[in-house]
C-alpha cells in the first residue's frame, strides 16, 4: 500500500470559526459551508479507494446506494482498517460457515437491498398499524422473489433474506406453527396441513400462553372435551384467565391456531395436547362463531407482529386435528400414549434452539457493531492537555463496556452453533423415537436460551448507553435492539423458570454420580456434565497473570466453581430435607442457589465451548489469536464479576484475583487495536443495521442530522402550535 | 377488591400511612400533597386518552395543551412553592416531561443566575408567564459532557455591537435540548465567546430562534426536531444551526463576565458559583431515581401478589409468585433499594438547601464535596435504577412488555438519567478525583472531613490486602452499623488500590492524563464502593430516627437486606480485603433468605407506603384494586387496531394466498 496516510482528524471539523470550502463529496449542501477543504477530503478518497481495492473481500456491498457519504471513509474509522493482525475476510468466512456462505448471503443481501419495497429506512417514524402492514408486504415481496429465483423453502437463500431485514417480517409464527406440526403431527396429519402451509393456504399461529399462565403449561387452563359421540373436541376458555394471550401473527393474520389445550377424555385429564384450531374464515377473514379474538395493544417492540388473544365458546373441531404422533384418541375415546411426556415440549426445543442463532445474537452484534464504529468516530476530552480530543474507544472505561459484549457477541456464537449441532444430532433419534438424549438436550437449550437471552440483552443495552446521549434516538437503531432482543428473556421460557429447569437436570446427574461411584457412572453421564466426575484441583496453580491467559486453566476454574455450587446447592436442599421439610417446599427454599449454581454451570459449558472451538483454529493462527484474546476475555471477566465465588473456597487468592484482574486489563488494548475489524467481520450490511451511528463509513454526524430532517415531525405541521402555542403568546402581541 | 391483595393489606405489621408519613417529612406535608393531586384528579381539563394509544405528535399535543392549562391553573390555586410545583407537574404529567419544561428549569434560572438586572426586567416578566418560550442550547451533535469543547462561535461585532453566532460544522449543531424542536422561540445559547480576535471561552447567549407572530424560523436559523427516541415521545428535543446569526450585544448575559461595546473582556469574579445550578439538578435526580423504583416496585409486587402460577406443592391451587423464593429474591432487594434512594434524595435534598444558604454567607468550603457527592450519587443511583426497573418489567412476565404495565415507560422516561446531566461514568470519575485530592491531603499529614473522613484512617492501618485479621473488629451481620463499618473498611481498601495504581501508573507513563485513564476502571470501582458506602450510612442512620417501633422494624429489615444483599453481590471485594471470612459470607447468604422470608408478609403494605395514585402508576398490572385481567382485557380492546373485525391489510394476505 503505498497511498499517503491522511492525517487523523474528522472531515469536518475546522476548529472554531473558519468554514469556507464546500464539501464537494458530500450530496447534502448545507446553506454555509462548514465542510474541510475538497482537495484534502479528495486525498482520503482516494486513498480509501485505493485501499479497497488492494484488499481482498473488497467491502463494497456495504455501501449503502444513495447514502451521500459513502463514497468517502471517515478517517477515523479509515485509521482503524489501515493495518490489520488478521484477515477480515476468512473472519467472516468462519462465522458464516464457509467462504461459500459468505459469497450467497452477500448474494441475497445485495438482491434484497435493491429491492425498495424491502428498505427498512422508515421503520423509526413508523405507526404500529404502519408497522405491521410493512411487515406483512415485505414477507410477500420475499415471497414473490423467492418464487421467481426457485429459493426454497427453509434454504439458506431464504434465511439470508431474513436476516438482511432484520427478521422485519410477517407471519413468523406461520413457521412455528408449520414445524410443531411436523415435529407433533403424525405422517397423515403433515401430509394434509403442511402443504396448505408452505402455499400460504393457510396462516397459521401458535397459541400456548393465556392471560393468567405462562411458562408452567400444566397450568393452561384452555380445554379440549372430546365428544365421542361427535367424534369431535370442543375447544373451550373457562375463565377471563384462560383467553390465550400474546400468540404472534393471531391478533389479525392467523387463520388457523394450534392450540395447546387440556384434553379431557372419557371423564379423565390427559394434560396438555395440541389442536389445530380454525379460527378466520377463508372467504372474508372474520372471526368463526364462537370465536372473540383481537390484537393485545401496543408493546415495548415487535410492532410488526400482531401478537392477539383468542377466547373460545365451545369450538368444535373434528378428532383428527389432535396432533398425535405422541398420543392420540381412538374414536371412542380411548386414550393412547406414544410417547414420553416430555414429547410434548419437543416442539418448545426446537424453537429455543432457532431463535438464538436467528434472533437473539445477531441483536447483539449489530449492537457492537454500532457501538464501537461509533466509539472511533466520537471524540471527546482530552487525554493529554496538548492532544486533539480523543476517540472515546480510547478511554479504558469505554472498552471495559464495549469489549466484554464483543468476546460475548463471538463467544456466543459458536455456543449456539454447538447446541444446533447437538440438536440435529439428538433430533434424529428423537424423531424414530429414541428419547435417550432429550432430557440433556431439553436442559441444555433451557439453560442456553436463558443465559444468552439475559447476556445478549445486558450487552445491547451496555451498548446502547456507551453511546450516551446518541444512543436514546431510536435513529441509532440502538434502542430498538434492546426492546427487540429484551422480550427474548420472557418469551419461550420465562428465564428464572428455564434455569431451574436446567437445575433440576444438574442436581439429578450430580446425585447420580453418588449413587454409583467408579468408572462405570462417569461414561454414562451425559457429554455436558461430564465434568463432575472429572479430578478437581483444591487450589488454582496460577503464579502469575500470564497464568489466567491459559484456557486449560480458566476452563478448570470455572468447571470448580459449578462443581462447587453444585454440590452446595444439593447439601442445600438435602439439609432442609433431612429437617423435615417437604420436598417441595425445599426446593422452593433453595431455588437461589440453584439457579446461582446452574449460572455458573452454564459459564462453564460456554467457556469451554469457545476454547475447544478456537482449538480447530489453530490452522489460522492470525484468527486464532484474536479469537483466543476475546476468549480469555470471556472467562476473565465472568471470573471478576464472580469472585467471590471463586475467593469463597480458597480455590483462588486474593493474589491471584489481582494476577486475573492484571491478565484482563492487559487485554484490552490489545482488543482495542482489532475492535473495528472484529466488528467489520459481522458483515452487516449499512441497510441491515439500520443506524445512523453505526454506518460502515463513519460518517455518522450527517447521516443523523439528515435522517432527523426527514422525521415526520419536521416533514408535516405543527397543529400543536396553531391550536395551543399562538393561544399562549398571544398575551406578548397584544402588548406589542 | 381483588381478595389476595385485600388478604395481603390485612396481613402487614405496620399501618403503611404512618410510613408514607415518614417518606413526605411529616404528616402535614403528606396532607397538603394529597390536596394538591386531588385538585388534577379531579379536574376535567387535565383528563386524556391513554398515552399508549396516541401517536407521538398526538402526545406532544396533549403535553403542549396540559402545559398551557398549567400555568393558569397554578396561579388560580396559588401554588408557588417549588416542592409543590413539582408533585403539581409530576401528576398531571404522567412522564413528568413537557415540552415547555425546560423554559422553567433551565431557561428562567439561567436569566436568574447569570442576567443583569436589566436582563432580567426585559426577559423575566415575558417568559414566566411564557409569552416567550425558552429553553436551554447546550450540548451540540458531537460534543456532551465536555464543556470546553463544544464549537459554537459567538464573534463579537463593535462596529454594530452585535454578537454574530455560527455553527462551523455538523458536529457543531446544537442537539438534544428540550422544547427546541417545535415549541421555543428563544434559546439560551452556550458558544465560544471571540471579540478582539481573542476566544474567552464558553458564554450564555439570549438567542431568538422563531419570529413572533408566525412561529416560523428567523433568517439564518435552522430548527426542527431531532427525530424519536427510547422514550419522551411528549418532547420536542431538537437541533438548532445558525449561520452567521447576529444578535444585540445586550443579549450576552452578562451578570458575571462582560463584553463593553468596544470590545473590551471584563472576567467575572467567581467561576464555583455556576457549579450550584448543577448540584441543585443533580441531587433532584438522585430524588427522581427514587421515584422511578419505588412505582416500579409498586407494579411488581402487586402484580406479583396477584399472579398465580404453576406449583410449589402438588395438588394445591397454583401459588402467588411473590411466594417463590427467586421472586422474592428478584423483587426485594430492589424495594429495599427504593427505600434506600428515598432517604439518600431526601438527605441530598437537605444537604443543598443547607449548603446553599451558607454559599449565601459566601462560604464556599462545603462545595467542593458536595459537588463530588451529588455527581457520584446520581450515576450510583441512576445506574443501579436502571437495572432495577428492567428486572421489576422482567419479573412480571411477558406481560411486563406490554404497555399495559407501564413499565417500559418508566424505563425508557428514566434512563436517559444516566447520561444527561453528566455521563455516568464521568460523573464517578469526578468524584474518584475527588476521593484521589483527598487520599492525597490525608498522606500529606492533613485531615479530612465529611463523608470521606474514613480516609484519615487509612495511614495507621496500613492496608495490606492479603494480610487476615488486620480489621480490629469482626463484623456483626445482624448489625446496620457493624455493616456500615464493613463497606467503609471496603471503599477504604478500594480508594487506597486505586491510589496506588494511579502512582504505580505516573510512574511509568509520565504524563498524568495517561496514567489516570489506565488506572479509570479502578477509579469508578473506589467511586462506587465509596456511594454505596454512604448510601448504607445514610439508610442506616435514617432508620435509628424513626420513634414508632412497627415501622422501624420494618425499616431495619430492609436496610439489613440492602446492605447484606450489597455484600452478598460484591463477595470478592469483602473476601479479598479480608473484611469477611467465607463462613460470614455463607450467613449473609443464609440471611438472607431468611429477610425474603420476613419481608414477605409486609410486602405490599411497604409499596403501598409510596402512596402513588393509578392515573401516576399508569399501570394495569400495578392497579391498587388489584382487578388485573378484566382491566387487561377491557385496555386491549380499546387498542386502535382493535377497531375493525377484519383489518384492512387483509387485502395483502388476500392477495398472497391467491398468488402461490
Amino acid at each position: 500500500m503505498g497511498s499517503p496516510v491522511p492525517p487523523v482528524r474528522p472531515p469536518h471539523s475546522l476548529g472554531a470559526a473558519i468554514a469556507s470550502t464546500e464539501c464537494v463529496l458530500c450530496g447534502w449542501t448545507p446553506p454555509s459551508s462548514w465542510s474541510a477543504p475538497a482537495v484534502w477530503l479528495e486525498a482520503t478518497h482516494l486513498a480509501s479507494l485505493r485501499q479497497s481495492q488492494a484488499m481482498e473481500g473488497n467491502p463494497v456491498h456495504r455501501v449503502s446506494a444513495g447514502d451521500a457519504w459513502s463514497s468517502s471513509m471517515h478517517p477515523d474509522i479509515e485509521s482503524e482498517r489501515h493495518s490489520q493482525s488478521f484477515n477480515v475476510e476468512e473472519l467472516t468466512n468462519i462465522l458464516d460457515g464457509g467462504a461459500q456462505n459468505t459469497a450467497l448471503r452477500r448474494k441475497v443481501e445485495s438482491i434484497i437491498h435493491s429491492e425498495p419495497e424491502l428498505s427498512l429506512k422508515d421503520n423509526y417514524f413508523m405507526t404500529q398499524n404502519e408497522r405491521y402492514e410493512a411487515a406483512i408486504k415485505k414477507k410477500f415481496h420475499i415471497l414473490m422473489l423467492a418464487q421467481r429465483l426457485g429459493w426454497s423453502e427453509g434454504s439458506s437463500e431464504l434465511q439470508y433474506a431474513s436476516r438482511s431485514v432484520s427478521g422485519d417480517l410477517g407471519f413468523a409464527i406461520h413457521h412455528i406453527f408449520q414445524k410443531t406440526i411436523r415435529s407433533l403431527g403424525s405422517e397423515e396429519q403433515i401430509a394434509k396441513w403442511d402443504p396448505l402451509c408452505s402455499k400460504f393456504q393457510i396462516l397459521g399461529t401458535y397459541a400456548q400462553t393465556e392471560l393468567g399462565h405462562g411458562t408452567y403449561l400444566q397450568g393452561l387452563e384452555t380445554e379440549a372435551t372430546y365428544d365421542a359421540a361427535t367424534q369431535e373436541f370442543v375447544v373451550h376458555s373457562p375463565t377471563m384467565t384462560a383467553i390465550k394471550w400474546w400468540p404472534g401473527d393471531l391478533g389479525r393474520s392467523a387463520t388457523h391456531a394450534l392450540v395447546q389445550a387440556q384434553l379431557i377424555c372419557s371423564g379423565a385429564r390427559q394434560g396438555m395436547h395440541a389442536f389445530i384450531v380454525p379460527i378466520r374464515s377463508l372467504d372474508d377473514h372474520s372471526p368463526l362463531p364462537g370465536i372473540t379474538i383481537g390484537d393485545i395493544g401496543p408493546k415495548m417492540d415487535f410492532e410488526h407482529t400482531d401478537n392477539g388473544f383468542l377466547k373460545l365458546d365451545h369450538v368444535r373441531i373434528p378428532r383428527e386435528n389432535m396432533l398425535n404422533r405422541f398420543a392420540q384418541v381412538l374414536p371412542d375415546g380411548t386414550y393412547v400414549k406414544l410417547g414420553v411426556p416430555k414429547s410434548n415440549y419437543l416442539s418448545m426445543v426446537v424453537v429455543r434452539v432457532d431463535i438464538l442463532l436467528g434472533e437473539v445474537l445477531p441483536l447483539l452484534q449489530k449492537a457492537c457493531t454500532i457501538a464501537v464504529r461509533y466509539a472511533v468516530i466520537r471524540r471527546q476530552s482530552r487525554l493529554r492537555p496538548s492532544d486533539p480530543e480523543a476517540k472515546v474507544l480510547d478511554y479504558q472505561t469505554q472498552q471495559q463496556k464495549l469489549f466484554p459484549p464483543l468476546a460475548m457477541a463471538y463467544a456466543f456464537h459458536f455456543v449456539a452453533n454447538n447446541l444446533l449441532e447437538f440438536f440435529h444430532h439428538s433430533y434424529s433419534f428423537i424423531l424414530d423415537g429414541d428419547f435417550a438424549l432429550l432430557p440433556e438436550l431439553h436442559a441444555l437449550s433451557a439453560g442456553l436460551k436463558a443465559m444468552l437471552s439475559d447476556f445478549c440483552t445486558q450487552g445491547v443495552e451496555q451498548c446502547r448507553r456507551a453511546c450516551g446521549g446518541h444512543g436514546y434516538s431510536k435513529l441509532s437503531g440502538l434502542p430498538s435492539l434492546l426492546t427487540r432482543v429484551t422480550a427474548s428473556c420472557t418469551y419461550e421460557g420465562e428465564n428464572t423458570v428455564l434455569y431451574l429447569q436446567t437445575a433440576r437436570f444438574l442436581i439429578k446427574s450430580y446425585l447420580n454420580t453418588q449413587k454409583s461411584p467408579g468408572s462405570a457412572s462417569k461414561g454414562s453421564l451425559p457429554q455436558s456434565v461430564a465434568y463432575l466426575t472429572a479430578p478437581d484441583l483444591a487450589r488454582c496453580p496460577a503464579q502469575t497473570a500470564a497464568d489466567f491467559l491459559q484456557p486449560e486453566l480458566y476452563t478448570t476454574a470455572w468447571a470448580h466453581v459449578a462443581v462447587r455450587l453444585i454440590k452446595d446447592s444439593v447439601h442445600h436442599l438435602q439439609t432442609l430435607r433431612q429437617a423435615g421439610a417437604d420436598e417441595h417446599d425445599a426446593w422452593n427454599q433453595t431455588t437461589v442457589i440453584h439457579v446461582q449454581a446452574t449460572k455458573a454451570h452454564l459459564y462453564y459449558v460456554t467457556v469451554k465451548i469457545f476454547t475447544e472451538a478456537l482449538e480447530k483454529l489453530e490452522s489460522q493462527p492470525a484468527i486464532h489469536q484474536v479469537l483466543k484474546r476475546l476468549s480469555d476475555l470471556y472467562a476473565l471477566h465472568g471470573i471478576l464479576t464472580n469472585a467471590g465465588d471463586f475467593l469463597h473456597d480458597g480455590f483462588l487468592s486474593g493474589a491471584q484475583i489481582d494476577m486475573a484482574r492484571k491478565a484482563y486489563l492487559d487485554l484490552l488494548p490489545f482488543i482495542r487495536k482489532d475492535a473495528i475489524l472484529l466488528t467489520d467481520a459481522f458483515d452487516f450490511t449499512d441497510q441491515c443495521l439500520n443506524s445512523a451511528l453505526g454506518c460502515y463509513d463513519g460518517h455518522a454526524y450527517e447521516r443523523l442530522f439528515q435522517w432527523a430532517q426527514k422525521s415526520p415531525t419536521n416533514t408535516e405541521g405543527n397543529p400543536a402550535y396553531e391550536k395551543y402555542i399562538r393561544p399562549l403568546l398571544q398575551g406578548r402581541r397584544a402588548r406589542l | 377488591m381483588n381478595p389476595d391483595l385485600q388478604k395481603e393489606r390485612a396481613g402487614a405489621s405496620f399501618n403503611p400511612e404512618l410510613l408514607t408519613n415518614v417518606l413526605d417529612g411529616s404528616p402535614e406535608n403528606t396532607r397538603r400533597r394529597r390536596e394538591i393531586e386531588n385538585l388534577i384528579l379531579n379536574d376535567p381539563d387535565f383528563q386524556h386518552e391513554n398515552l399508549n394509544f396516541l401517536s407521538r405528535s398526538q402526545r406532544y399535543e396533549v403535553a403542549v395543551k396540559k402545559s398551557a392549562i398549567m400555568v393558569q391553573k397554578m396561579r388560580k390555586f396559588g401554588i408557588a412553592d417549588p416542592a409543590e410545583i413539582m408533585w403539581f407537574k409530576k401528576l398531571h404529567l404522567v412522564n413528568f416531561v413537557e415540552p415547555v419544561g425546560l423554559n422553567y428549569s433551565m431557561f428562567i434560572p439561567t436569566l436568574l443566575n447569570q442576567g443583569t438586572t436589566a436582563q432580567q426586567e426585559k426577559w423575566l416578566h415575558s417568559s414566566k408567564g411564557l409569552e416567550i418560550i425558552g429553553t436551554y442550547a447546550q450540548t451540540e451533535m458531537g460534543h456532551g459532557t465536555h464543556l470546553r469543547g463544544l464549537e459554537t462561535t459567538a464573534t463579537y461585532d463593535p462596529e454594530t455591537q452585535e454578537f454574530i453566532l455560527n455553527s462551523p460544522t455538523v458536529t457543531s449543531i446544537k442537539w438534544w435540548p428540550g422544547g427546541l424542536g417545535k415549541t421555543s422561540n428563544h434559546a439560551i445559547v452556550l458558544a465560544q465567546l471571540f471579540t478582539q480576535g481573542k476566544c474567552y471561552g464558553l458564554h450564555a447567549f439570549i438567542v431568538p430562534i422563531r419570529e413572533l407572530g408566525t412561529h416560523k424560523p428567523l433568517p439564518g436559523i435552522t430548527v426542527g426536531d431531532i427525530g424519536p427516541k427510547f422514550g419522551y415521545d411528549e418532547m420536542d428535543n431538537g437541533y438548532l444551526k445558525m449561520d452567521n446569526y447576529r444578535i444585540p450585544r445586550e443579549n450576552m448575559l452578562m451578570k458575571h463576565a462582560q463584553v463593553k461595546p468596544d470590545g473590551t473582556y471584563v472576567k467575572p469574579l467567581n467561576n464555583k458559583l455556576t457549579y450550584g445550578t448543577m448540584v441543585f439538578i443533580r441531587s433532584f435526580l438522585v430524588g427522581e431515581s427514587a421515584r422511578s423504583l419505588s412505582k416500579a416496585c409498586t407494579i411488581a409486587v402487586r402484580y406479583s401478589a396477584v399472579r398465580h402460577q404453576s406449583e410449589i406443592n402438588p395438588g394445591e391451587p397454583e401459588p402467588q409468585i411473590l411466594d417463590y423464593q427467586t421472586q422474592q429474591y428478584k423483587l426485594f432487594p430492589l424495594l429495599a433499594t427504593a427505600y434506600a434512594f428515598q432517604f439518600v434524595g431526601a438527605y441530598m435534598k437537605e444537604t443543598y438547601l443547607r449548603i446553599n444558604e451558607d454559599i449565601g454567607h459566601g462560604d464556599l468550603s462545603e462545595l467542593p464535596e458536595l459537588h463530588a457527592l451529588t455527581a457520584g450519587l446520581k450515576a450510583f443511583t441512576s445506574w443501579t435504577t436502571n437495572t432495577a426497573i428492567e428486572a421489576c418489567r422482567m419479573a412480571c412476565g411477558g406481560h411486563g412488555y406490554s404497555h399495559c404495565s407501564g413499565l417500559p415507560n418508566i424505563y425508557v422516561t428514566f434512563t436517559p438519567t444516566c447520561t444527561f446531566e453528566g455521563e455516568n461514568t464521568v460523573m464517578m470519575l469526578q468524584t474518584a478525583r475527588f476521593l484521589m485530592k483527598s487520599y492525597d491531603q490525608v498522606h500529606s499529614g492533613k485531615l479530612v472531613c465529611g463523608m470521606v473522613s474514613y480516609l484519615n484512617d487509612l495511614p495507621s492501618q496500613r492496608i495490606q490486602p492479603q494480610q487476615v485479621a488486620v480489621w480490629p473488629t469482626m463484623v456483626d451481620i445482624n448489625s446496620p452499623d457493624s455493616l456500615t463499618e464493613a463497606y467503609k473498611l471496603r471503599a477504604a481498601r478500594l480508594v487506597e488500590i486505586a491510589a496506588k495504581n494511579l502512582q504505580t501508573e505516573v510512574i511509568h507513563r509520565k504524563s498524568k492524563e495517561v496514567a489516570w485513564n489506565l488506572t479509570s476502571i479502578d477509579l469508578v470501582r473506589a467511586s462506587e464502593a465509596h456511594c454505596h458506602y454512604v448510601v448504607v450510612k445514610l439508610f442506616t442512620e435514617k432508620v435509628l430516627q424513626i420513634q414508632e417501633k412497627s415501622i422501624q422494624a420494618v425499616l431495619r429489615r430492609l436496610c439489613l437486606l440492602y446492605s447484606l444483599y450489597g455484600i452478598s453481590q460484591n463477595a470478592g471485594d469483602f473476601l479479598q480485603g479480608s473484611i469477611m471470612t467465607e463462613s460470614q459470607i455463607t450467613q449473609v447468604n443464609g440471611r438472607i433468605k431468611e429477610l425474603l422470608t420476613a419481608i414477605r408478609p409486609d410486602a405490599v403494605a411497604l409499596v403501598d407506603a409510596f402512596d402513588f395514585q393509578d392515573v401516576t402508576l399508569g399501570s394495569v398490572l400495578g392497579r391498587y384494586d388489584g382487578n388485573v385481567y378484566e382491566n387487561l382485557f377491557e385496555w386491549a380492546k380499546k387498542s386502535p387496531l382493535n377497531k375493525t373485525e377484519v383489518h384492512e391489510s387483509y387485502k395483502h394476505l388476500k392477495s398472497l394466498q391467491s398468488k402461490l
